[in-house]
Formats: C-alpha cells, structure tokens, sequence
C-alpha cells in the first residue's frame, strides 16, 4: 500500500464520505445530457466562487465608511499591488455571473427543465436569480461614488412610494435620516454577509436537488412529461441508457468554466475596474448618476413609464413578475419539455429579451434627459446663420441662450428630450410656434414667464427658417384662403 | 392516587417516555421565551432608525445663512450640514439646496432632490428652469411641476427668517412619504 492511500485510508476511516462522493461524482445521466448546452449551472458556481474569492481579497484592503471607501479604492486602484487587477476582476465577475445565471435560466426555461419533479429546483433558481441581482445591486453601492449615492436616492425615492409604510421602508433602507455612513455599512452587511450566506445555503439545496432529481434529460418533440410515469421513464434513460457524470459529462463542465474565468480576466485586464467616478458628496450636482448595465434596462423604463402608472407597476410589478415565475412550474408542470413544441414559451422568451435589449439600449444615450451642456457646448450651426436678417440671427441667440438646445438638437446635436428641429417650420405656423413657445404643452414646459415679447418673436422668426430649401414652410390654409379677397 | 393500580412494568416504561416527553416541550418551551427575550432587543436596534424618525425626530431648524447671502428674485445653491450626523459619514451629511428669494422675507427653499426618484436638480436661471439629469423632470423657478416624469412639484422646505438669518427646518431625505414637512403648495399651471 502506498504512503498516499494510507493517509487517504486513515481520513477515511474518521470521515466516511468516500463512497457518498464517489456515488455523486458517477450519478448516471442521460445521455444527450452531456452537452454544451448543460454547462451554465456549473459556470454560475465558479464564477460565484471567484466572486468570493476576489471579495475576500478586497475586503483585505476595502473601508466600509462613508468617509473612507472611496480613498480605499482609490488607493487600491492605483497603490496597491495589482488592487487594480482584483477590482476588475471582481467588477467583470459580477457581470459575467448575471450573465450567464441569466442564460442558464432562459436554457431550463427553453427545455423545460422546471416541470415535474423538478419544481422546486426552479424556485430555488428564482431566488438564487434574485439574489445574483441583489448581490449585483448592493455590489454598486460599495463602490461608495456619485452614482452609487444618487443610485440610493433613487432606491428611496421607490421606497417612499410605497403607501402608508412608505417612510418606515425608506428610513430602514436609509438605516437613519439621509443617505451617509450607517447606509453604506448595512448595505455592506447585505453585500458580504447576508446575501452570500443566503447565496451559499440556496445554492446548495439546488445542487442537492440536481443531484437527488437527475439532471434534465435532452428534451423531444413529443416525449411528454406524466406525473405517474415521469419518474420510470427518467428512471429508463439514466440507469439502462445513461453515462456517469465523471468523466463523461464533467470535462465539457470544466472547459466552459475555465473559458469563462479566463474571459473574466481577459476582460478585467483589458477593460480594467469599474470606477469609482466622482467623490460621493452629495453638494457636487453636476453629475448625471447611471446605473450599472445590468439595471439600464430599469433606469429606462422609470423614464419612459407614464407616471400615473408608474408607482403602481413600480411595486406591483415585481410581485407579478416573481409571482409568475414561482408559480410557472405549477402552472406547467407537465406536457411537452422541447421549445419545438413550445411556442408561447420561445415567443414570451423572445418579447421579454426584446423589451430588456431596448430599454437597455434606450438607457446608454438617454433620449428622455435634457442634455444639461447642450445649450453651452455647441454653437448654431452655420448654415442655419447664413443669410439670414438680423432679427433671425437674434432668434439663434435666444434659442442658444435660454437653453432650447438641451432638449431640441440641431443638425444632430443637443437633447433629445423634444423633437429635433431643422425642419419645424415645415411642421408648424407661425401662429402654433408662439403658441408652443409661450405655452408648451406635450411635454414642453410653458416660457410665457422667461420670453419678452421681442425674444419671442426673434426666437419664432429664427424658427420660421428651419426647413429645407426646397421645401416650404407651413402655412395656415384659412389665412391663405381669406388673402386674395382683401 | 391510591386507587390508581400498581403500574406494570409496561406501563412504567410509558409513563417514563412520557415524561421524557414533558421535558422535551418544556424544554422547546424554555428555548422558544429566550428567542423571543433575545430577539425583542434585536428587533428594537434595527428599527431604531423608525423609531426615531417618530414626528420630526430627524428635524431641526437650521441656519442656511445671513439674508444678503441671498439677492432678490435669485435663486441660489446653498449647503447645510445635516442636523444628526454619524462617525463615518465623511462629505455625505453635507446637504445642498436651492434658495429663492422672492422679496424681502418671502422665500422658497426647495430641496436638491427631483420628486421624481430623487436625483440632484439644477437651476437655470436664463430659461427659469429647474432640470434633473436623470429622467427628464423638468420643474418652473416656483418648484411647480413643468414636464416630464415628476409626480408634483419640487419638495420645499419650511423655512423662517430670525436676527437677519434664513433658518430652514430640514434633516431627512425628501421623498414622497418622508416629505421634508414641506409646506402643503397649491399645484401650479401645468399649461
């Protein structure tokens, strides 16, 4: 016997987990489920390893202080050696891990994995889903800079929308009066110990159940799942037709992981850390706070939500959308498992990644904000100057002046907030000019109270040139038709 | 008791593990009255940030500065530090907001904070207009709402003018329901 399996003997001998190990490692599967396509659970645990890995190595040098984090990573940015480094890796971790637990959901979704009897794998994977966010979240705010701060008057802000608590809930959230130190330090409980411990418990019962259940097998038209003959059937493809999970299955496991730590750091090193962007003190307002990218898709819809709907969706919304996906394999527990035979599910799939890929795109240029420096950064562009009479020019001046840039863009530049204008006049009178002008309405405030008479009419004069050379403006048909008679 | 016959052997043996039984729930019992002698101090230390929050637990009047800090018909940033303040909030605890001057005594303090979600809005004086960066609000120099999301109009806080100095009544972020004891306004023309 070699001095190696006598010291494994021995442990052994005290520990007894050999055989129980042994016996997961060699679960059989079925066969077709040794694929590619299985490979992103196993990714989500080691990249959620890494994360911990790299968090314990932060939190080496990290202050959970409102006065301290940002100087912390400051100082881990550029003193400490390679701090950068793990920063990054840690910040490209948490991308990848939202990532790909997002993917393994949509593939368990598309092969039906979380019908019988493996519904309450799937509810653990809602929550574990959930808490990735949470982690991702909380993550953003120990990155204590402006976007982090302005981030948590944002989560207040929802907070004190909710009826009658609503100030219990934001002065809990708040952990006192405003958003400081004892903010920060329980979002920082959250970050390392709650969510984590919560993490690790969760993931191991879904492991568990993966083991004690069987993994997925490969779905097919047609081979439809039945409670009362389910288990024999599975039973029939694992135990007659199956393969080991070690090392048949393991390997394709192994090389998605390693790819993905490798692309984390591909990226960490590459890209570098996240921030942090501007020292948190609140008295700085010349910020304009951003989400990270994984809530852009959040940030647009608050934009873009009708406000009369919008409390209401804000906190009924979320209830309704965990609601449906805790209650989906009791609403479907049985039936068809293959996406071929499946279409509301592939469609519903489809909407909802459409719909988060818009508002995420939406989010990077927000339309729906005035352009704070678009009326200071750049001047009317030449051709709408040329050739025009003075008063035009004085219009340019007011356009540019009373800040009508950030929102309304010419040739392409400024806000977005209002239509671009190189061709009003092609779209409106000069009567409904003034009116817009001195009124607003459709989202455009009223500048009655900030135009004097002589800059408005300046300023609609200028606006009565904005059209294309071979196109007239627009003109009041009524005023046309009395003409010729007077 | 004594009419009870002499109990078998049996009997005995039940009756032990019955007994056994008895210590078990009490001892359930015992373990339940600490958990919830140990959780009631527990439940009040985490709370305590409503529990002080109670009326105006969190508010103060405060000086914002002397009056001629302050020209007429301007609208100017001004700062504060935060009435109750912890040992680790660095530059957080010093608050920004925007002081109209009407006339006189008549103010208007408005907080920093957009009704909308909360975000830092800035003032224009050449448009008049108060515009927060992150969801397209848009509010008039009165704080009345002009566009955009916003649900009403910026929160103001109350404020009064003492020995030449403007004082303001402040101390917890404004949101809808944590409202800065913000004067009750009259919604203005949202034409």
């Amino acid at each position: 016997m070699s001095r190696l399996s006598r010291i494994g003997d021995w442990f052994e001998q005290r520990l007894q987990i050999g055989g129980a190990v042994r016996e997961a490692a060699e679960h059989p599967v079925p066969r077709k489920s040794a694929s590619w396509f299985y490979v992103f659970g196993s990714a989500a645990l080691t990249i959620f390893i890494l994360q911990v890995f790299t968090g314990i190595m932060l939190a080496l040098i990290y202050v959970p202080s409102a006065a301290e984090a940002w100087n912390s990573l400051q100082f881990l940015n550029h003193t400490v050696t390679l701090g950068w480094f793990l920063r990054a890796v840690h910040g490209w971790g948490s991308n990848f891990m939202v990532a790909v637990v997002l993917i393994h959901m949509c593939q368990v979704f598309l092969f039906g994995a979380y019908k019988f009897p493996r519904e309450l794998t799937w509810i653990v994977g809602v929550f574990l889903l959930l808490m990735t966010l949470a982690m991702a979240f909380t993550g953003q705010v120990m990155r204590f800079d402006q976007d982090a701060y302005w981030g948590l008057g944002i989560g207040a802000s929802i907070c004190g929308r909710v009826p009658v608590i609503g100030s219990y809930v934001v002065h809990l959230l708040l952990g006192g009066p405003i958003i400081a130190g004892a903010t920060l330090s329980r979002f920082f409980a959250l970050h390392v110990f709650i969510i984590p411990a919560l993490l690790i418990g969760l993931v191991s019962l879904h492991l568990l159940m993966v083991l004690k259940l069987g993994v997925n097998e490969w779905p097919m038209p047609g081979r439809v799942v039945r409670r009362s003959t389910y288990m024999q059937e599975y039973h029939e493809l694992t135990h007659k037709r199956g393969v080991p999970f070690v090392p048949v299955a393991i390997w394709k496991d192994m090389f998605f992981s390693a790819a993905i730590i490798v692309a984390v750091m591909a990226c960490a090193a590459y890209f570098g850390p996240f921030g942090p962007t501007g020292y948190p003190n609140p008295t700085i307002i010349q910020t304009v706070p951003k989400p990270d990218f994984f809530f852009l898709w959040l940030y647009a819809m608050l934009a873009l939500l009708p406000p009369s709907v919008e409390t209401p969706l804000l906190l009924i919304g979320p209830v309704i959308a965990i609601g449906f996906l805790v209650l989906l394999p009791f609403i479907s527990g049985e039936g068809e498992k293959s996406w071929k035979r499946r279409p509301i599910a592939v469609v519903t799939l489809l909407l909802i990644a459409v719909a988060l890929g818009t508002f995420t795109k939406l989010a990077t240029y927000s339309p729906w904000s005035p352009v704070m420096d678009g009326w200071s950064s750049d001047p009317v562009p030449v051709e709408f100057l040329n050739g025009r009479t003075p008063l035009q020019r004085q219009g340019a001046l007011v356009f540019q002046g009373k800040q009508c840039r950030n929102c309304h863009a010419l040739d392409g530049v400024g806000g977005k907030r209002g239509p671009e204008l190189d061709r009003v006049a092609t779209r409106m009178t000069h009567d409904q000019l003034v009116r817009q002008v001195i009124q607003g309405g459709g989202n455009m405030p009223a500048y009655g109270k900030n135009l004097n008479p002589a800059e408005v009419t300046a300023l609609v004069s200028f606006l009565e040139t904005l059209h294309p050379p071979n196109q007239l403006p627009a003109r009041d048909a009524a005023r046309q038709a009395v003409t010729p008679l007077q | 008791m004594s009419s009870q016959p002499e109990p078998t052997n049996q009997q005995s043996e039940k009756n032990e593990i019955s007994r056994r039984e008895v210590f078990v729930k009490i001892g359930v019992l015992l373990n339940g009255l600490a958990a919830v002698i140990l959780a009631t101090p527990i439940i009040g230390y985490l709370v305590s940030p409503i529990l002080e929050a109670k009326g105006n637990g969190y508010k103060r009047w405060i000086v914002l500065g002397e009056l001629d800090e302050f020209p007429e018909n301007q609208t100017r940033l001004a700062r504060f530090k935060n009435p109750i303040t912890g040992v680790s909030d660095g530059q957080t605890d010093d608050i920004p907001c925007w002081v109209r001057r009407l006339s006189g005594d008549q103010f208007q303090v408005f907080a920093i904070n957009c009704a909308h979600l909360g975000c830092p809005v800035r003032w224009f004086p050449q448009s008049g207009l108060f515009m927060c960066p992150c969801h397209g609000g848009v509010y008039y120099q009165d704080g009345s709402r002009a566009s955009g999301p916003p649900p009403r109009g910026l929160f103001e806080y109350q404020y009064k003018v003492e020995d030449g100095k403007l004082m303001i009544f402040a101390g917890q972020l404004p949101t809808l329901s944590t409202t800065a004891a913000l004067r009750k306004r009259s919604g203005g023309c949202q034409g």
